[in-house]
């Protein structure tokens, strides 16, 4: 799995957002569209894209995109 | 003493008896002196919820209502019963966008067919004695108000107070009453390593006038009211249980 594909889908779940705003390091947080919908749908697209089932407490502890591919990775 | 919420003498079923709600409805019936017969899938959680039962004379059943195996199993080995207490269920958060027909199968399975299914089929059996009370727990999600990632669950609970009504309607001349609990949320581990973080469980509580979660047994005690001959006029109905969730 490659960083620039899991933050293309990453970006995909905002409705808002310009898709070039994403970056790995980008603060997912600070975007103002984040929302508990997003947090579920991130959740459900990577359950989707690579068979991980992440909590809702992988993506509290997460700073960056970055930091959530790192835990998709180790629990792949 | 007089107790017109006493269980004496009745025989009550409880789907979902290994854990949450359908461990307190159990444990506090019997206390009110009813002589419990409890199922659930899994044999240690079941096994605890039994042991911690007051009184004698229970029984236990592991099966899984949520096929036609589990419920024809269970009502092999069953006698009359006077009360049934609905509580198995599941809960999947996902946004809707996700949902897949596994998935709304699972739900509607566990939280819908199963327990109607059971239902018909202790009536084909005539294991349902005359002025009996059956209760479904069901949820202010999907007759009140949903949540996000809540739309299949939602559906679930929906159908069932719908359907209630027409079981209601139908059994009414056997004096048969059939009734739901809508709770809000209500503090069991149904939630634990889900998609939703301790932390937005936290602050979700402040949602509730009332100021906290419900317990289980603050459903326990509504199921023993209808259960009991005290609701004896009480067919079709929804018992709101939410902290004044919805009030808002």
């Amino acid at each position: 799995m490659e960083i620039e594909t899991f933050v293309k889908q990453f970006a995909l779940q905002f409705a808002e957002t310009d898709s070039k705003e994403f970056q790995s390091k980008t603060r997912f947080r600070e975007i103002e569209e984040w929302s508990s919908l997003i947090s579920l749908s991130i959740i459900a697209m990577v359950d989707e894209e690579y068979s991980v089932k992440l909590t809702g407490e992988d993506i509290r502890k997460s700073t960056t995109i970055n930091d959530i591919f790192e835990i998709v990775k180790s629990k792949k | 003493m007089f107790n017109p919420f006493s269980l004496d003498g009745k025989v009550i079923l409880v789907t979902g008896a290994s854990s949450g709600i359908g461990r307190s409805i159990a444990l506090e019936c019997a206390r009110l002196g009813a002589q419990l017969i409890i199922t659930g899938r899994n044999p240690e959680r079941l096994n605890d919820t039994y042991v911690q039962l007051e009184g004698t004379g229970h029984n236990k059943s592991i099966a899984d209502i949520s096929t036609d195996e589990g419920i024809n199993y269970l009502s092999e080995n069953l006698p009359q019963i006077n009360g049934v207490a609905h509580v198995a269920g599941i809960v999947i958060t996902k946004p809707f966008q996700f949902l897949n027909r596994p998935e709304l199968d699972l739900v509607m399975n566990t939280n819908f067919n199963g327990p109607i299914l059971l239902t018909n089929v202790l009536l084909k059996k005539n294991l349902i004695k005359k002025e009996s009370s059956l209760v479904f727990i069901s949820s202010i999600s999907g007759t009140m108000c949903s949540f996000i990632g809540n739309s299949a669950y939602s559906a679930s609970k929906g159908a069932l107070n719908g359907i209630i009504k027409g079981i209601a309607l139908e059994l009414a001349p056997k004096r048969i009453r059939v009734n739901s609990i809508i709770p809000g949320m209500i503090d069991t581990s149904i939630l634990n390593h889900s998609s939703i973080s301790d932390e937005d469980l936290f602050e979700d509580r402040k949602h509730y006038p009332l100021g906290r979660y419900g317990r289980p047994e603050d459903v326990a005690y509504a199921a023993i009211y209808l259960l009991s001959d005290a609701s004896n006029w009480i067919t079709g109905s929804n018992l709101l249980l939410d902290g004044g969730y919805t009030l808002k």
